[in-house]
């Protein structure tokens, strides 16, 4: 099994984290779906550093982030598929 | 050699490891004559009886000094807890008075080892040292000659927290931990979660890891007074706060995402049977506790050490680097760059599961063969880098 590009931990999930190596802009990821083992393509708009999160889709300004299958905050600005998602977009809903 | 040692843990049904058996019938995996300071006052003398003599080592730390209610209860349960931890064989208390010493020592007398207090007015620093040390060395000679017995995983106590997480813990490192724990529950095994305040975002579904409806009041409760408490005091959205620098540094955006990644390390089974309060010892048997807690690394394992936890399993993204004097924090990661750049603090690599080339259930047993191999004597590269991180939680101001 090839090492993937990001990791989706939920098939719900709208984000997936770069993992094994920094991304780079205008590269086709892949990326490993850990629930249903499954594997899924996105091409990044951005350099997105090991860690960070990659959008699967496009979102709206307030739209609810999902990871881990739950709502982990808000969208503070419109993002595309592919592009670099985290605190210049991506908001809690506490505190 | 550790390959070897994990294929025979994988197979053991019923895992053992080499501990000392304390006078109250708790096993500790290390041996410490504690030099136990009562308050700041007292670190120097305490300091000086770790300098005088070989094989002891000094607990420094900075209050104690004219707390009241709560907090000064949790003072003292914290020191006492911690001089009655299994891993200390025997205790030499200081502090600047006779009475709340004697408070600390009677404390620790409790579970049967040997214990002397020394109070430091109408002696002085050097009086004291010079008879604490003539103590000391007494305690050295004796439990030195303790032997180390074989006993199950039914007797060992593990505490584990997170620090400086980034995306990598709650993918990795932290649901290897969970496997871990789903592993040795039905061993019997005493296990312990805290960190109040990162669970925000994720409380509700942490409830649901309750043993019972009591025991989920009882989180819910214990949250939101700790939730009402961050609302009172915050003056932002504490971003860089919780989450840290790092935390947003390794990817990790909100408190919600943190507190999500956190809860992996409970596994997918495992119930918590009850709710502690900070530096709480168990009372219910084996099994799953949360203890409320601050959620800073050093403070955390602190409460868990005084608690009764004799090894701590450490998940780390960006790399924290924390110990403890007692209670020896083996420390993972599933970070790749921190893996390679900062090998001298990760006991255990499971930077393979984010590549394809671990699986959670080979990660899990590689925990259980480096718990063995810290229990029966292995240094933790907290414990050889010197980092004895002990940091009292104080819950408001002294009067």
């Amino acid at each position: 099994m090839p090492a993937p590009d990001f990791i989706v931990h939920d098939a719900i999930d709208n984000v997936g984290v770069i993992v094994v190596e920094d991304a780079q802009k205008g590269k086709t990821l892949t990326g490993w779906v850990m629930e249903g083992n499954k594997t899924i393509k996105v091409k990044a708009l951005k350099d997105i550093p090991l860690g960070h999160k990659v959008a699967l889709s496009d979102l709206k300004n307030d739209e609810t982030i999902i990871k881990y299958g739950h709502d982990i905050g808000r969208m503070t600005k419109a993002a595309k598929k592919g592009d670099h998602v985290h605190v210049h977009n991506l908001k809690t809903k506490r505190w | 050699m550790a390959k070897k040692a994990e294929k025979s843990s994988k197979k053991s049904s019923k895992l053992s490891f080499l501990g000392y058996r304390r006078e109250n019938g708790r096993v500790g995996i290390r041996n410490h004559v504690a030099i136990l300071p009562l308050d700041d006052l007292s670190n120097a003398a305490c300091m000086a009886v770790e300098n005088n003599i070989k094989g002891t080592i000094a607990l420094p730390h900075h209050y104690g000094r004219l707390q009241f209610g709560e907090d000064l209860e949790l003072h003292f349960r914290t020191i006492i807890g911690t001089g009655a931890n299994p891993n200390v064989a025997a205790v030499i208390v200081i502090g600047i008075e006779p009475g709340w010493t004697k408070r600390v020592v009677d404390g620790i007398a409790k579970t049967g080892k040997p214990v002397q207090g020394f109070a430091i007015e109408r002696h002085g620093d050097i009086d004291t040292i010079k008879r604490a040390s003539y103590a000391a060395q007494e305690y050295v000679h004796w439990a030195t000659e303790l032997q180390r017995e074989q006993v199950g995983f039914d007797e060992l106590w593990v505490s584990t927290k997170c620090g400086e997480s980034d995306t990598t813990s709650g993918l990795g490192s932290n649901p290897s931990v969970g496997n871990f724990i789903d592993k040795v529950d039905p061993l019997g095994t005493t296990t312990c979660f805290g960190e109040t305040s990162e669970i925000t975002g994720a409380e509700e579904i942490c409830a649901t890891r309750a043993a019972s409806k009591a025991a989920a009041a009882k989180f819910m409760k214990t949250w939101n007074a700790y939730n009402d408490f961050i609302n009172d005091n915050k003056t932002n959205d504490l971003s860089e706060s919780q989450p840290t620098k790092g935390n947003i540094e390794g990817g990790l955006s909100t408190i919600e995402e943190k507190a999500f990644g956190n809860l992996q390390k409970i596994g997918k089974n495992t119930k918590f049977i009850d709710v502690l309060e900070p530096a709480e010892a168990p009372t219910k048997g084996p099994g799953l506790y949360f203890m409320d807690s601050s959620s800073a690394a050093a403070e955390c394992v602190t409460l868990q050490c005084a608690a009764g936890f004799v090894v701590h399993l450490f998940p780390t993204g960006q790399g924290n680097v924390i110990g403890n004097p007692i209670e020896p924090v083996i420390k993972l990661t599933a970070n790749p760059m921190t893996a390679r750049t900062m090998r001298e603090h990760i006991d255990v690599d499971v930077s393979g599961i984010l590549r394809r080339e671990m699986d959670f259930d080979k990660a899990g047993d590689m925990l259980i063969d480096m718990v063995i191999r810290t229990c029966n004597g292995r240094l933790t590269a907290a414990e050889t880098l010197g980092h004895r991180e002990f940091v009292m939680t104080k819950l408001y101001r002294s009067a």
